[in-house]
């Protein structure tokens, strides 16, 4: 029997992600018998050509090779998945975005002129078209492994577009920001982690970007009563998602007030 | 007002804690108000020593704080950020297979939380396509109510008509009296109430009782920290439909579904199939949903409510007034949850006044 293919791809990124589906440890197993994997840098130096009925691809867009490169991809993939905030809006290398890339370049390279970067660090979907996005920093096991069940299936994966609370009200997690106990960006960031950190008394920090319906300007008077100032408010929105552009537009205004002021 | 017949017997505080006793040993899951990290929760007891001792709440819009009280009290606090709706229909629950039935006692139910119960009987459990998984779960349930002698800055029972005493749905009813003597007014509602009452030491309860913890639901009933505004909210939130003040509620609305998932009578859900790697397996599993979520009005094309004013429109209208068209009663009950524990703050009263005000002068 011909099993579908499966290619997982790298771009600018740390990969977190690919690591993610190794971490995958009781259904590693399964994943192999019921796909075969032709590309996996992290896992295998074997690279067997497309075309592939599924790639997962991993990171942002940062170079001009590798502009080239997802297109190719693209064109050799059924069904194309971005995994993780770098692919999905970018990721923490996004940050240069708002930043003065050659001042970077010259402080970390002896050699800036060998360098090829872009001038902004993008999202896969800015440049071709994405079927699914799994989001997080890294992405969820359980979201992949019900990924790669559902469309070895036919089926619709489950990936819901609401907010972090969603799954911290349905875990029985109370809220750390009506208690005063946090700050916390789950109100505007999509659900799918299983609410980890606020479980453990901590903050939601964004890692899997804005929800469906993500309101990050009607979260800001909220933090500040949390006790963050604009420019910490600022540095909230700017970690893994920060160029996401719903929570980019709102980080750049509070930024450009501050600076106003 | 008047206490039930016969009149109210008297249980101390060791009371409390047999009724606990006695209940486990009849095989129930005792489920009542426990403290847990920074939160009175509802939760399996142990025993009444798991019951909150002297913890009182501060509660306002987008805020919640527990507090040492100066007396020893067990249920003199307001709007949890749980209700008695994940017991009977819970958060996430598998469709096609068998399901254990706890048979669950709940220990603390508010008046609010009471008729909260009958607004989801009349949704999850009438006729003519009763939900048997929730009717299984309900007929269990052997519910101990507690009248609220001190509602929270968020409550407004007593303008949508139910507490602060509970008149129906109880097997039996408690009235906290703290101060010199702690003890609890206790009456039966229902056979299986009488028969515990029975297994129960108690007292008689003194004319002076009876006459105090009148006066105290009496008080209470006027020292609620919110008021619906008395106008036909039903007919409003219909007229209201097309009004500014829902893009001005969006400008403060996160979205984020809070106030569904702490409303005890919010009921939607979304369904899910999973499958294993292999395909030998799958399973059908339901989920609470939100009527905030993009996903939940999404049909071929994108989402029917695209804005969050719309969204929130349709959550308010359908507590307020369509829940009437729907079910035959309001779908709110005047808890203020959806006060306290929205971040944001939005509060469901102070918008109703502004709708009504609007109209009003417009």
């Amino acid at each position: 029997m011909n099993r579908p293919t499966l290619a997982v791809w790298k771009f600018t990124s740390c990969d977190g992600c690919q690591l993610t589906l190794l971490d995958c440890e009781d259904e590693l197993l399964a994943v192999a018998e019921a796909v075969e994997i032709r590309h996996f840098p992290e896992a295998t130096r074997k690279d067997l050509p497309g075309p592939f009925d599924v790639s997962l691809v991993e990171g942002s867009i940062s170079t001009p090779r590798e502009v080239e490169r997802i297109k190719r991809i693209r064109e050799e993939s059924g069904l194309l998945v971005a995994i993780g905030a770098c692919a999905t809006s970018g990721g923490i290398q996004a940050l240069r975005n708002f930043a003065d890339l050659r001042e970077f370049q010259r402080i970390v390279y002896p050699h800036p002129e060998f360098l090829a970067s872009l001038e902004h660090v993008t999202p896969i979907a800015t440049h071709v078209d994405v079927d699914y996005e799994l989001r997080g920093c890294p992405i969820d096991k359980r979201q992949l492994v019900g990924l790669l069940s559902a469309l070895l299936k036919g089926r619709r994966p489950d990936l819901p577009k609401g907010s972090v609370c969603n799954d911290c009200k349905r875990r029985g997690v109370t809220c750390l920001l009506v208690e005063g106990r946090e700050p916390c960006l789950g109100p505007i960031t999509q659900a799918g982690c299983g609410a980890i950190c606020p479980s453990y008394g901590r903050g939601c920090y964004g890692c899997f970007g804005p929800s469906g319906s993500t309101r990050p300007e009607a979260l800001i008077p909220v933090l500040r009563g949390a006790g963050l100032d604009d420019p910490g408010i600022v540095r909230m929105l700017r970690t893994y998602n920060a160029a996401a552009p719903q929570t980019a537009a709102v980080s750049t205004e509070l930024e450009g007030a501050g600076d106003d002021a | 007002m008047l206490f039930d017949h016969p009149p109210p017997e008297v249980i101390d505080r060791a009371g409390l804690d047999q009724l606990v006793k006695l209940l486990r040993a009849d095989g129930y899951t005792v489920i009542g108000p426990t403290v847990r990290g920074d939160a009175i929760v509802l939760a399996e007891l142990a025993n009444g020593a798991d019951l909150p001792d002297g913890i009182g709440v501060d509660t306002d819009a987008g805020r919640y704080r527990l507090r040492r009280r100066g007396d020893r009290a067990v249920f003199n606090h307001s709007a949890g950020p749980q209700s008695w709706k994940q017991f009977v229909h819970p958060p996430r629950q598998r469709l096609d297979g068998p399901e254990t039935v706890h048979r669950y006692a709940f220990l603390g139910t508010r008046p609010c939380d009471l008729a909260a119960l009958a607004v989801l009987d009349g949704v999850l459990g009438a006729a003519p396509h009763p939900d048997e998984r929730y009717l299984a779960r309900r007929d269990e349930i052997f519910v101990v109510a507690v009248n609220c002698v001190e509602p929270g800055s968020t409550c407004f029972c007593a303008s949508m008509g139910i507490g602060p005493k509970a008149d129906r749905g109880y097997d039996l009813v408690l009235t906290e009296r703290t101060g010199h003597e702690h003890r609890f007014l206790i009456s039966a509602g229902s056979v299986a109430g009488e028969e515990m009452m029975d297994r129960l030491s108690h007292r008689r309860a003194s004319g002076g009782e009876i006459a105090a913890g009148l006066q105290a639901l009496d008080d209470a009933a006027d020292s609620m920290g919110r008021t619906m505004p008395e106008v036909d909210l039903r007919g409003l939130l219909v007229r209201a439909r097309r009004s500014d003040h829902w893009e001005e509620v969006a400008n403060r609305c996160l979205a984020c579904a809070n106030c569904t998932m702490v409303c005890p009578t919010c009921f939607c859900t979304t369904v899910e199939d999973t499958t294993d790697l292999e395909g030998d397996h799958a399973e059908r599993w339901q989920r609470w949903g939100s009527c905030f979520d993009p996903d939940f009005s999404f049909v071929h094309g994108g989402p029917v409510r695209e804005t969050v004013g719309s969204r929130y429109r349709q959550w308010m209208s359908h507590k307020l007034s369509t829940w009437y068209d729907q079910f035959g009663t309001s779908g709110c009950v005047g808890c203020g949850r959806c006060i306290a524990w929205c971040p944001a703050g939005i509060d469901l009263t102070a918008e109703a006044a502004a709708l009504a005000e609007k109209e009003e002068a417009p």
